[in-house]
């Protein structure tokens, strides 16, 4: 295993520490909170001469997005960050960076969409961009945003998937909160990444290439198949790649992990920093003799729907925590719940455990250990008397 | 037009790799009104030939040769900025300029 160095960094100024290892060819952002300190941080170190990466200050997350599609048409290595409305300027640019095939590696510090005007963390921003054509991966803490940036690269690059990936932390809860993060030396990380050579360059003037020209009803169906293709083989990827960086540093990573499941009659599932407030809970319950498990997603886009019905179809209950609101989908749902719904529809053989959502912490509302523990019981009584009080519920909301 | 290919063959991401390409890509079929030219009056002043934003009018030697059909949207824009003014068409047969638009048929 490799060596490592033990720092004090929030989830933001890992990333940061982790794209200065990376440094790659280009990186083109604007500053947003809660986003702004990973290029704040990252333009010191332009500035400082760490790093000999071309960074491009732009006019705007379009304009952003944009500069990273030319640099990644180019041949270039290209990494930004971004966050909330932010991310939202960038809609029509992130298709096309998906649908050019360009493995622009993007960290996102979720935050909630305007209006109300709100920079705190929810994750409308991420899942609003979730048919896209992007890879979302998303982190509990620092440590993991910061292993997730490297894995990023490579997963992206990957010849069998060449596709753009977005690498979540929760804003402010993870990007502003310093935690213990262990660092790999630079060597090891430049090894990791190894050198991207590009599959087609715009550069390449002996073999002159058009990136973005028109294909009608005769062949944009095609190339939509093909993006459907390469997402298709990302689970494989992402795990063969989180093997190799467990062994590389110890901490190993899947497209999901699991904590107290294999027996688990009720189950929560949920995203990001959530998942250590439920693990807390989880194991406390667990000591009074309650059979809950918790399951986290890591990857979310493409959703793993076969892998988390093996994982979960064992359980009675499940109890979805959605930190958004797909707006207009079935009584008000969360993208999570729907997603998981459909997994079970599909791999499930006809069969499934009852599945509740739980919409939590919008804009930034702190979620407790407390409420948790109430959301089980309530998934512990689903689970004895067999009905379902509401199928999309609200943890922390004043009536 | 060549055979369509199926989606295992098609570059990724719809990168074009080959230079030039898009002269084998039959545009021609969305026009509804076709340019035509008055060959005697024309001065061969090139004006057609510059503005036309498909490259579609033939120049040879100096020459306006004609127009090519094949990607000639029949935009009108040529027979809009024709200088040159005649009485009767040769193949209209109707006053205006040495280019003019018919109907497609
Ligand atoms: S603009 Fe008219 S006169 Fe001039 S070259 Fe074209 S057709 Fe001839
Ligand atoms: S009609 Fe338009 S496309 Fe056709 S030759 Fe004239 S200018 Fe070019």
């Amino acid at each position: 295993m490799a060596k490592q160095i033990v720092k004090a960094l929030d989830g933001a100024k890992a990333v940061a520490e982790a794209m200065r290892q990376i440094e790659p060819d280009v990186v083109a952002a604007y500053p947003i909170t809660p986003q702004t300190e990973i290029v704040q941080t990252f333009s010191q170190f332009v500035a400082d001469g760490l790093v000999n990466t071309e960074f491009i200050p732009v006019e705007s997350e379009h304009a952003a997005m944009s500069a990273c599609i030319g640099a990644s048409a180019a041949g270039a290595r290209v990494m930004t960050a971004t966050a909330a409305n932010g991310l939202a300027l960038m809609w029509e640019t992130l298709y096309i960076a998906a649908s050019l095939r360009l493995p622009i590696v993007m960290s996102v510090v979720n935050r909630a969409l305007s209006a109300p005007l709100n920079i705190h963390c929810d994750h409308s921003d991420s899942m609003g961009a979730r048919d896209a054509g992007w890879i979302q991966i998303f982190a509990e803490n620092p440590q993991e945003a910061y292993d997730n940036t490297i894995q990023a690269i490579r997963i992206a690059e990957h010849p069998d998937i060449l596709l753009p990936v977005m690498s979540m932390q929760d804003g402010f809860i993870t990007g502003h909160g310093v935690e213990r993060v262990e660092v790999l030396e630079d060597k090891a990380v430049k090894e990791f990444v190894g050198e991207y050579k590009a599959l087609y360059s715009l550069l390449d003037i002996d073999q002159p290439k058009t990136f973005g020209a028109w294909a009608f009803y005769d062949y944009y169906f095609e190339f939509k198949r093909q993006q459907t293709e390469a997402l298709s083989k990302v689970p494989q990827v992402v795990r063969e790649i989180g093997k190799e960086y467990g062994e590389l540093s110890g901490r190993y990573y899947d497209l999901f992990s699991a904590y107290e499941l294999d027996d688990a009659e009720v189950a929560i599932v949920v995203l990001a920093s959530t998942a250590g407030t439920a693990r807390v809970v989880v194991r406390k319950l667990r000591q009074e003799g309650i059979k809950v498990g918790l399951l986290k997603p890591r990857l979310y886009r493409p959703f793993p729907g076969k892998e988390l019905v093996e994982a979960l179809k064992h359980v009675k209950v499940i109890g979805v925590m959605d930190r958004s609101i797909a707006f207009g989908s079935i009584e008000g749902c969360g993208p999570l719940f729907l997603d998981l719904c459909a997994s079970f529809y599909t791999y499930g053989n006809g069969k499934g455990p009852q599945i509740v959502d739980y919409i939590f912490g919008l804009g930034g509302r702190d979620i407790l250990p407390e409420q948790i523990e109430g959301m089980v019981k309530e998934l512990l009584r689903i689970a004895e008397t067999g009905k379902v009080p509401y199928r999309v519920g609200y943890l922390g909301l004043r009536e | 037009m060549a055979e369509l290919k199926g989606w295992k063959e098609l570059p990724l991401g719809a990168v074009v790799l080959e230079p030039g390409s898009s002269a084998e890509y039959i545009t021609g079929t969305w026009r509804s009104r076709r340019p035509v030219r008055d060959e005697e009056k024309c001065t061969h002043c090139m004006i057609c030939w510059v503005y036309c934003p498909d490259s579609a009018v033939i120049v040879k030697d100096g020459k306006v040769q004609g127009f090519d059909y094949d990607h000639c949207k029949g935009c009108g824009i040529c027979a809009h900025e024709c200088p040159v003014k005649v009485e009767a068409h040769a193949v209209t047969g109707k006053p205006g300029k040495v280019i003019q638009m018919v109907e497609e048929v």
